[in-house]
């Protein structure tokens, strides 16, 4: 087990904690820098799709994991970044503009989603922020001439230095570098007194409130950081897909993201890439397993979501904190062998924590 | 008098959505578990009738208690199996729960029954009376009165049977009752195997008008709107809610947009939560310290 001796106050707030982790998270930079020439093309696009699907995670996680607030209509903050970027694009507006200004604009419909989200808790903000995604699915459906309704709408793919963005090794960078931005700007946003605040109004928003923290100020900022991540996966993804339908962004892709910060592990930017990576590739894992499966149950529709369900279903009850949580265990084990007690990480059986009086 | 002929369907189609909601906030005022999944206990309701009706060839009076009695074991068993281990986790982990849990009841209703649409054999299935120039399809007739059977029946259980009291009790403090000598958990089980036969009832009434599939849960959705309009946590509020919402998408998809009837639940939904959060009948409070 190691034991970290503080010298210096710059060590508490470092970001990796010892030369150790410095040591693997370089390695992993490295690993993630070479893999486009390693692996096939095939595998460099699903790997970028890993990436989208990561820094939309983080949006959620910073939402749901670190500030408790549930929300089933991140779809539509990913359908916002992606349509606004792509119809900005095809305004002519160069990307570097465009992009900036679909992330702000994501966040601001965030940030106005935050504001009655104060007034509300648990089933309330859940059901009104599906009805919020029901309705820009309306919108978007129902205004044929910017974003082409049901038909959908192509993406201009631009070009950077004769590079187009459409090129599997370039997009995989674009993507790569986004998230270790994105990780890194959530990871030092937490550190901070807002991303503190994020927790304290998790834990108890009377003892938040009551230790002088905005509440108002909080939830809207949540809101607008979280829509912010995703609206700004959104624009990538747009550029993934190439061609923007509404049907790419329903109630499933929120039902999506939630499964990722779940299985990933609620609480954990770790979490984020483990949950990304299980969804990028569960589609993958199921078609290979229809091939072996015995042809009855092999052929059953709608096995996909079934399996997605019944993940999520086994994971809540068996190890809520998620593949990032299950991580922690084994390292436990390893650190404190052969002196590791089950115990350390039992969970603490409780009556129903009302919120309600009567 | 299309206008009556559209407030008829919309009642009916209300009193759907007023059942999923009622089967919801019990849930809820009993166990502060939002079930997601309440919808897919409706479609597996319908399919429970459908296979005893149809398939094995029950009458529809003998069919309907079996489905009933079928949806309360079923419900006790979710309950005993999924939820209880769930007791104390934060609400949001239950509804992830319950969210999940749809999809695999949809997957395992899809494999078992297929994912055609399929009608349900009912003995008025098609009449209509006519009265002068308006003509009422007897199935919305069936789906409203058989709705408002249901809430007399569910008043008088709360109101006089010792059970009843005892989940009301249950429901407005869990630790209170238990010291009280109430057996909570049995009556949470309890209350969910209710919850069950009440969406099952509501999947029985929407069966001769709609067709029953796999996906015809999603409906779900629509009722959690009406549990909040009506006022989360209130049980003739689920109902007032889900006419609500039934009434206005028949009126909006006539007058209005394309489109436009699905999401008016949703957009009365939003004004609701703007203007009005508590709800028609307001019945919850924040804890305050």
């Amino acid at each position: 087990m190691r034991f970290v001796l503080t010298t210096r106050y710059g060590q508490d707030v470092d970001v990796f904690r010892h030369n150790g982790e410095r040591f693997w998270y370089a390695l992993l930079g490295v690993a993630v820098l070479v893999a486009p020439w390693v692996v096939s093309p095939y595998n460099v696009g699903e790997l970028s799709l890993v990436f989208i699907w990561a820094i939309a995670g983080i949006g959620l996680m910073l939402l749901v994991g670190y500030t408790g607030l549930v929300s089933l209509g991140h779809a539509a903050f990913f359908a916002i970044g992606a349509y606004s970027h792509a119809v900005l694009l095809g305004y002519g507006v160069p990307y570097v503009v465009s992009v900036p200004v679909a992330v702000l604009l994501t966040a601001g419909v965030g940030a106005l989603v935050g504001i009655p989200a104060l007034r509300m808790t648990g089933v309330y903000l859940a059901v009104a922020t599906l009805a919020f995604e029901r309705i820009v699915a309306f919108a978007i459906e129902h205004s044929d001439p910017v974003t082409g309704g049901l038909r959908g709408m192509a993406v201009e793919q631009p070009s950077f230095f004769g590079v187009s963005i459409v090129d599997e090794q370039f997009f995989y960078y674009l993507c790569l570098a986004v998230l270790a931005l994105g990780l890194l700007g959530a990871r030092n946003l937490l550190r901070s007194p807002t991303g503190r605040a994020f927790v304290a109004v998790r834990d108890s928003e009377i003892s938040a409130e009551s230790m002088g923290v905005h509440l108002a100020r909080t939830k809207t900022t949540a809101f607008a950081v979280s829509a912010a991540f995703t609206g700004l996966a959104g624009t990538l993804f747009a550029h993934k897909a190439g061609y923007l339908a509404p049907d790419a962004f329903t109630i499933q892709t929120s039902i999506t993201l939630l499964l990722l910060v779940v299985v990933g592990g609620l609480g954990s930017l770790h979490g984020v890439v483990f949950g990304a990576i299980f969804v990028g590739y569960l589609p993958q894992a199921l078609a290979i397993a229809r091939d072996v499966l015995p042809g009855a149950v092999g052929q059953i529709p709608g096995l996909e979501l079934g399996v997605f369900g019944a993940i999520l279903v086994l994971f809540l009850v068996f190890e809520p904190l998620g593949i990032y949580g299950r991580w922690l265990k084994i390292r436990a084990w390893f650190d404190q062998f052969p002196l590791y007690r089950k115990a350390t990480h039992k969970r603490q059986k409780s009556y129903l924590r009302t919120e309600r009086v009567h | 008098m299309e206008v009556l002929q559209l407030l008829l369907s919309g009642l009916s189609q209300g009193c759907v959505y007023g059942l999923i909601a009622l089967g919801f906030v019990m849930v809820y005022k009993a166990t502060e578990m939002l079930n997601f999944a309440q919808g897919e206990l409706m479609m597996v309701g319908a399919f429970v009738a459908f296979t005893l009706v149809n398939l094995i060839g029950l009458p529809f009076v003998f069919g309907v208690p079996l489905t009933l009695a079928a949806m309360v074991a079923f419900g006790m068993g979710l309950e005993r199996g999924v939820l209880r281990p769930m007791i104390g986790e934060p609400p949001f982990a239950v509804l992830m729960l319950t969210i999940g849990l749809g999809f695999v009841l949809r997957a395992i209703a899809g494999a078992i029954w297929g994912n055609e649409p399929q009608t349900l054999d009912v003995p008025f299935a098609g009449d209509v009376l006519n009265f002068g120039r308006v003509v009422l399809g007897v199935e919305n007739l069936v789906v409203i009165g058989g709705t408002a059977a249901l809430c007399l029946a569910l008043w008088l259980f709360f109101r006089y049977f010792r059970i009843g009291i005892a989940m009301q009790a249950a429901s407005q403090n869990q630790l209170a009752a238990y010291y009280s000598g109430v057996p909570v958990k049995r009556i949470t089980s309890l209350v969910w195997g209710i919850s069950a036969a009440i969406s099952a009832t509501a999947g029985m009434l929407v069966a001769p008008i709609a067709l029953i599939d796999p996906n015809m849960g999603l409906v779900g959705i629509k009722a959690f709107a009406a549990a909040i309009v009506g006022g989360f946590g209130s049980l003739p509020g689920a109902i007032v809610g889900g006419l609500v919402i039934g009434v206005a998408e028949q009126f909006a998809g006539r007058y209005l947009p394309p489109g436009a009837g699905e999401v008016s639940g949703f957009a009365i939904l939003l004004i609701m939560l703007f203007v009005r959060p508590q709800g028609i009948f307001p019945s919850l409070q924040q804890k305050k310290v």
